[in-house]
Parts: structure tokens; sequence; C-alpha cells
């Protein structure tokens, strides 16, 4: 793994109102590593992903995503990142093939790479002869490992996963982690929020928030070293359970 | 959806234009004949011979006859005095007594301009012959008749207003209500966050959603035109690619208001409130139904922000008064310049960031 910065945030707040959602954060991400994003609901994580992804403008502080700011150049971070929500949110009345080709164009992909495109992952996914069902007839699985291969069509230098794996059966959960390490293994950043402390054990670091700050940052590893339990379960449970 | 979309608009043109009639027919005569003469008897039957009226009742009292009034069974009451014919030919002058149930004031109105004008025609007659029997010196009577002739609907025909004016609302109905709720839909899937986190750019995706939109509003106009020549037979004298001009910009100014209410609303519910308080006051307002001249001066002020104003004065002076293009420059003007305005707002209200 590189020491090559691909995020890098810097005092980050939002603030909603009275109420500090996102509390000063700093941290960075380096190339190629897949990092776990971990907290309790309402920790703030998603608001933090959202202003690394450019939908959401920080009350103060800065992130450079990709090399650009996301306070000033927020759409030129959208070009060089993938996004992938909690919420499947591809076109359920469109079909496999229109998605992709929807989504390759908005992405500036031309017609030929689309059509390679298309190709590379329908084999990769074996959907030869789902192409043309709609979207929306799909088990949720399915649907989620599609939207990952979507997020991925514009080959991004970071794609964030925003509990990717919620509601999905433990073969396909499996299945989607190996699709995760072949992306990261090609170079692509992984950015990946998760309630399954199992899969915070596949990350290469992890940070858990806990209401609005990030109280902690390391390895899966050397954080159950530091705090002297066998599992990320339990790592989470006594820093969730000191705040309260 | 798609079927619905198109089938409903065209029952509506339907029914609406045949239902949505400012003729009042069908008022329920009843009178008293406390005369019962020759005079009377001639002016009952020309009641009788109208088409506009039915004769219920010969009421005995003028009691019975309040009665029924107040029952709902009769609208209008004419009372012939005692001495009726005496009068006339004696004094050349008497009264008659008219009660006209005024709850819909406007019904009313009309039903006495029927009534003034059959009762006119009476006298006309009478009075000819009043003077031919008993004046000694003959005067031949002297009177003014006035001709009238209806320009632009020669035969009052209520149909050939209606027709383009409930077109009118169909397109902007469709349109805008598909509009606002389109991109408020998309919130609440949560598709729009996915596109909000693309590089794709405003303008981009707005022309996107509402292209779809202008189209389908023409189409509309399209299927609305052939059924207003093939089914009420309404004259278009005007050029008709002057309406399809108008139409694609008032289109603009119509799906930019959708989509400023789909900027300002999370849910389809709150879209579709918000969308039918201005359809409301834009329909009523529109001088569709209720001339705009007759309105109080600060309320034809408000109708000048009224798109649809525009539209139903337009598609009238085109389709009916042959209007070419340099009669309709001022509201031509004005639309294009909401269309910017409008479409302006939209865009800068929608936001990919908050």
């Amino acid at each position: 793994m590189s020491q090559e910065k691909i995020i890098a945030v810097k005092n980050l707040s939002k603030k909603f109102g009275n109420f500090i959602a996102v509390n000063d954060i700093s941290f960075d991400v380096y190339k190629g590593e897949i990092f776990g994003f971990l907290g309790a609901n309402g920790a703030g994580k998603t608001t933090a992903m959202k202003m690394l992804i450019g939908i959401s403008k920080p009350t103060s502080g800065e992130a450079v995503v990709a090399d650009f700011d996301v306070n000033f150049q927020a759409e030129m971070v959208k070009k060089n990142i993938g996004y992938m929500s909690q919420k499947f949110s591809m076109y359920d009345d469109l079909t496999i093939k229109e998605n992709i080709t929807f989504f390759g164009g908005i992405y500036g992909l031309s017609r030929n790479q689309i059509k390679e495109k298309t190709a590379q992952l329908i084999s990769d996914l074996g959907l030869e002869n789902e192409l043309n069902k709609l979207v929306g007839d799909l088990p949720l699985g399915w649907k989620q490992k599609l939207s990952f291969s979507v997020a991925l069509l514009h080959e991004p230098k970071i794609v964030f996963l925003d509990e990717p794996t919620g509601g999905v059966d433990p073969i396909t959960r499996r299945q989607f982690w190996e699709m995760i390490y072949a992306e990261a293994h090609k170079g692509t950043t992984i950015f990946v929020t998760t309630h399954y402390m199992d899969e915070a054990e596949y990350c290469d670091r992890v940070s858990i928030m806990v209401e609005g700050k990030i109280e902690a940052l390391e390895s899966p590893k050397n954080l159950k070293q530091q705090y002297k339990v066998t599992s990320m379960n339990e790592v989470f449970l006594k820093l969730a359970r000191n705040v309260e | 959806m798609l079927p619905i979309l198109f089938v409903l608009p065209f029952v509506q043109l339907l029914i609406l234009s045949n239902a949505a009639s400012f003729e009042v027919k069908n008022i329920r005569f009843s009178y008293i004949d406390q005369d019962h003469s020759k005079a009377s008897r001639e002016l009952i039957s020309k009641f009788q011979a109208s088409d506009y009226f039915n004769i219920v009742e010969n009421f005995a009292s003028k009691k019975e006859a309040n009665l029924q009034m107040q029952k709902g069974k009769v609208d209008v009451i004419l009372e012939i005095p005692n001495h009726f014919e005496r009068n006339l030919l004696t004094d050349k002058k008497t009264n008659l007594s008219v009660s006209i149930n005024a709850i819909d004031g406007a019904a009313a109105g009309i039903e006495n301009v029927y009534i003034s004008q059959i009762i006119n025609s009476f006298n006309q007659k009478i009075r000819s012959q009043l003077y031919q029997y008993n004046d000694a010196s003959y005067i031949q009577p002297q009177s003014i008749i006035s001709i009238p002739s209806f320009w632009y609907n020669n035969t009052l025909n209520y149909k050939t207003l209606m027709v383009p004016g409930i077109l009118v609302l169909l397109v902007t109905m469709i349109s805008l209500f598909l509009s606002a709720m389109n991109i408020v839909r998309e919130k609440e899937i949560g598709t729009l966050e996915q596109i909000n986190v693309t590089p794709i750019r405003k303008h981009q995706f707005i022309i996107g959603k509402l292209f779809p939109f202008w189209v389908l509003g023409l189409v509309i106009l399209t299927v609305g035109l052939l059924i207003a020549k093939l089914v009420f037979n309404i004259p278009i004298l005007g050029n008709i690619g002057l309406i399809y001009l108008f139409t694609s910009i008032y289109l603009l100014v119509v799906l930019g208001i959708g989509l400023l209410v789909s900027n300002y609303t999370e849910t389809q519910q709150q879209a579709m409130f918000i969308a039918w308080f201005f359809m409301v006051i834009f329909i009523l307002m529109s001088g569709l139904f209720t001339p705009i001249e007759s309105m109080p001066d600060w309320a034809q002020q408000i109708t000048l922000f009224n798109p649809i104003r525009y539209f139903v004065e337009i598609i009238r002076m085109v389709m009916l008064k042959g209007a070419t293009f340099s009669d309709i420059t001022k509201p031509f003007s004005i639309i294009v310049f909401y269309a910017i305005i409008i479409n302006s707002l939209a865009v800068w209200s929608y936001k990919k960031n908050n």
C-alpha cells in the first residue's frame, strides 16, 4: 500500500441549525486501501460521506478528494469517484442494459466504451440472460452487485460504498467482498461504511465515528490490541458505549 | 399509465365541452293568468313556443306559485294581472310581474334577458294591433329594432368558445402535474441522489427531464385540435403553425413552474398540493369561464401573471378570429419573457448539493 493520499480531510464540520452532525474531523485515506468508515446510526457517517462526494457543502473545514477540493471543485470530484448508496438507486423501470448505457452516458463514455463495458460487466456478473430484464425485477443481492459494477463504469479513482451489503444474504455478501478486493487490487481506493463488524475486519484501516467525531483510526489488528479484545465487534461496543 | 395519460384528457375534452355550457335551457316556467283574455293567452303562447322554456304549471294563486318556487319546482313565475287586456286597450300600458329564482345569479340574468325579449316582441305586436283597431288617427307604430350580428362566432355556439379553452386546460394540467411530480419522485426513490453524485450538468439534467413532457404537451395539443376540428367542427381560421409556436414556448413556462415546485418539495403529495393550488387560481383567473373584463380591477392585474390567460386569449384569437403573428405580438413576448424568467429560476434553484 502506498502512502500517497487520495483523500485528505482537515477540520471538516457540518451543522444543521444547532445540531452538529460532523464535528471537526480530520483524516487521510491512502491510494489503493480499503478504508472502513464505521459508526453507530446517527453518528454522522453518511453526512461526512456526502460532503466527500460533493453533494453536501461543509459548514467549515476542507477536504481534498482525488486531488480536487470538495468546497470549490465538487463537480471535478464527482468525475473521479464512484458512489453506491444505501438505497438501491438505479432506475427500476429501465432494463439492466439501459441503466448501464444511461450511467455510462452521464460519465461521458463513448458508445464503444459503453458496449465494451456492458459486455465485460455482464459476463463478470453472469447476467447474460437478464440483460433485457427490468432492474426492478432482480433480487436485491444482484441489484447490489450490479450497482457496484455500475459505480465502477467510468474507472473512478475512489469508490464510495454506503452500507452496500445491508439486507443481503451471507453468500452474496461474501461475493460482494470478493468484488471489492478484486477492485482494490487494481488500485482503486475503496471507502466503505458498514454495520457488519466481520466486514470491518476485511478493511485495511477503519475509523470509528461516535457522535460526529472520529474516536479511533487504525488497522483492525491494532485496534483490537489497543482495546485488548479479540474482535472488532468488542472494539465497537467499547467505543460506542463510552459515550453513553 | 401511458394509455391513461392519453385517454383521460380526451374523455375530459368530450365531456366538458358538451357539459360546460353557458346556455340556459329547460327553464321551468310557470304562470298565473288572472286575466284569461286573448292578450294573456297570446303572451303565454309565446313562451310556449320558445325552446328555452318548459311550461310546468299554470297556478291559480300567487300563494301556490310561491310555494312551488320555495320547493324548487319552478324557476320563473309570470303573473298576468286582472284587467291586463283592458288596461292595454284603455291606458295603453299595464304591468306584469316576473319572479325568477336567482340562486344561480348568472342563470337568472340570462333568464331575465330571454323573458324580456319575449315580452318585448309581444309588446311590438300588440302595439301595432292596438293602434290599428282603436286609434282614430292611425299612427304607424314607431320602433327601433336592433339586429345584432355576432362576429367570430355568429351562431353564438358556446362550444366554439369552450373547446379551445378546455384544450388549453388539458395541455396545461398534464404538463404541470407530470413535471412537478417527476423530479420529486426521483427524490423519493433515491435516484436523484445518485444523479447528483455524477458530473452531469444541471441544464443537461433538466432538459433531459423536461423534454419528454414538452413533446407530450405538443402531442396532446395535436390530438385535441383534431378532436376540435373533427368532433366539434370548431373553425381554425388562423395559422395552425402559430398555435404550435406559441404552445411550444408556453409549455416551457408550465414545465418550468412544475420544476420549481419540485425543487421546493420533498414528496409527491407536497408537490401535488402546490401544483393544484396554482392550477385552480390559474384556471379561475384565466378568462376561460368568466371574462377577465368583468373582474374587479385588482383581479385583472393578477391575471397579467397568469400564463393560462395568455394561452386562452391567443388560442381563441387564432382559431376563431384568424389572428396573425402581428396581432399576438404582445402576449407572445410576455410568454417568452416568462419562459426565460421561470426557467432561470428553476435551473438556479435546482441544487446538486446543499
